[in-house]
């Protein structure tokens, strides 16, 4: 079996929908940031049956759990002192979120006018609804 | 500042007071006359709307005020690539307050977000159309002589028509609305408008034949099927033409059963029914102008004695 070290300082995001740390990695801007990140994917889990799980060793309030909390609530978050779990962090869903989420409706506003940021609202918190601030079109949340 | 840009960002209350204002202006048009005497309005229209603009520039006129714009994007500088912010911007230095139609849905909040003057959505894409509403709740209210308590029929595309999504939603905040929607399978009513009703516990239901629930109507609410919603002229064919009221059918209507439509109308309403004194959509045409006055003046904060 394939053995990743422990982090010393940062957070270990589990029970990752398997496939989609890649995604969540970019999501998250760790590409922009010289932070050490260890990526596992298909990794076995009692509850998931697979799961992925992304170490990065970096300050916590670095991580946006905004963008989290839309992509996945299910997302366990731990933080890490010292190589310890110090914290887990819930995840809320956000009541608003900017440039996380696209409108892919080729009739908003924002399909001409690229400099407008691309604001989406949460409408049900039930269902997860996010809608589109300008046409109110509902998020697909695929990213 | 205040702006319009969903027929739910008033109250029912302040709904009330603008319809207040529009039956005080029907009745006494002479009073009004040079309420918007120093003022401007700007129309700034992204796309052509013959009847909507002219209702703004008619409105603006009659209370004395003044009107500039323009009337399609290609005579504006959004041929240039300017954006709606920066538009809004400079034409805030021009006029009191503005109504803009843009074929993409948000413009009108957008430029909402950075005027310096007061914006109504005079429709955006296939998402709003505030004063439409408007106008067809003044109608009724004005005609019905109640918001409450009757069973309106709407009937023909009640897929893609943005002028019945917007109704619905401004009349269910009113008591005892009973809706019957009448279309084809093809253009029935969206799912998420069923949801919301049922889970408001409203009374609804979803009938194809007009015939059978005539006689229970009290309001029936016609819309036009618009051919550019399709992407296929085969099915545009087969369903323009699926409802034609004809005076056989008004017949079987309750004597104070009122007829509407958005208008423009093309064979969904028989002409041999205008002269039926229940066909008001003509009237409706002139309560839009009321309703845009008062929402003028209501925005500009104007008071007349």
């Amino acid at each position: 079996m394939l053995k990743i070290g422990k982090i010393e300082q940062g957070f270990v995001l589990d029970h990752i929908q398997a496939g989609m740390s890649l995604k969540l990695y970019h999501q998250l801007q760790l590409d922009k940031t010289d932070c050490t990140v260890a990526m596992i994917m298909n990794a076995k889990s009692n509850k998931m049956g697979k799961k992925d799980i992304l170490k990065v060793e970096c300050d916590v309030n670095q991580l946006n759990l905004d963008v989290l909390a839309v992509i996945d609530h299910n997302i366990t978050v731990n933080v890490i002192k010292d190589g310890e779990i110090v914290a887990k962090k819930e995840l809320i869903l956000p009541k608003e979120i900017r440039n996380v989420l696209k409108c892919k409706n080729p009739r908003c506003i924002t399909s001409i006018e690229q400099e407008l940021p691309h604001i989406f609202v949460l409408t049900d918190e039930e269902k997860e609804i996010y809608r589109c601030k300008y046409c109110e079109e509902k998020s697909d949340k695929k990213f | 500042m205040r702006h319009l840009m969903s027929p739910l960002d008033f109250s029912v209350e302040e709904l009330d007071a603008l319809f207040d204002l529009a039956n005080d202006i029907e009745f006494h048009p002479k009073k009004y006359a040079n309420a918007c005497a120093d003022k401007i309005l700007a129309t700034c229209f992204y796309e052509p709307s013959t009847r909507t603009r002219l209702s703004f520039e008619s409105a603006m006129l009659r209370l004395g005020g003044k009107v500039l714009g323009f009337s399609d994007a290609g005579s504006s500088s959004a041929s240039k690539g300017e954006s709606v912010s920066d538009t809004i911007r400079v034409i805030s230095s021009y006029a009191d307050i503005c109504a803009m139609r843009h074929p993409k849905e948000g413009a009108p909040m957008v430029a909402a977000a950075k005027s310096l003057i007061p914006v109504i959505n005079a429709g955006d894409g296939g998402h709003q159309h505030p004063t439409q509403t408007l106008t067809d709740l003044l109608t009724i209210r004005s005609l019905k002589g109640r918001m409450n308590n009757f069973t309106i029929g709407l009937c023909g595309d009640l897929k893609f028509g943005r002028t019945v999504h917007s109704l619905i939603d401004a009349l269910v905040r009113y008591e005892n609305i009973n809706f019957i929607f009448i279309s084809p399978p093809e253009l029935r009513i969206p799912d998420y408008i069923i949801d919301e009703l049922k889970a408001k516990d409203i009374p609804f239901k979803e009938v194809i034949s007009l015939d059978e629930v005539m006689p229970e109507l009290d309001l029936l609410y016609m819309t036009r099927v618009q051919r550019e919603r399709f992407f296929n002229e085969e099915d545009y064919v087969r369903l323009k033409d699926f409802y034609i009221l004809k005076k056989a059918q008004m017949d079987h209507a309750k004597p104070d059963c009122l007829i509407l439509h958005p208008l423009p109308r093309v064979n969904e309403i028989s002409v041999e029914v205008d002269d039926d004194p229940r066909a008001v959509y003509f009237k409706q045409g002139q309560y839009g102008v009321y309703v845009r006055m008062a929402l003028i003046l209501t925005l500009l904060n104007i008071k007349v004695d």
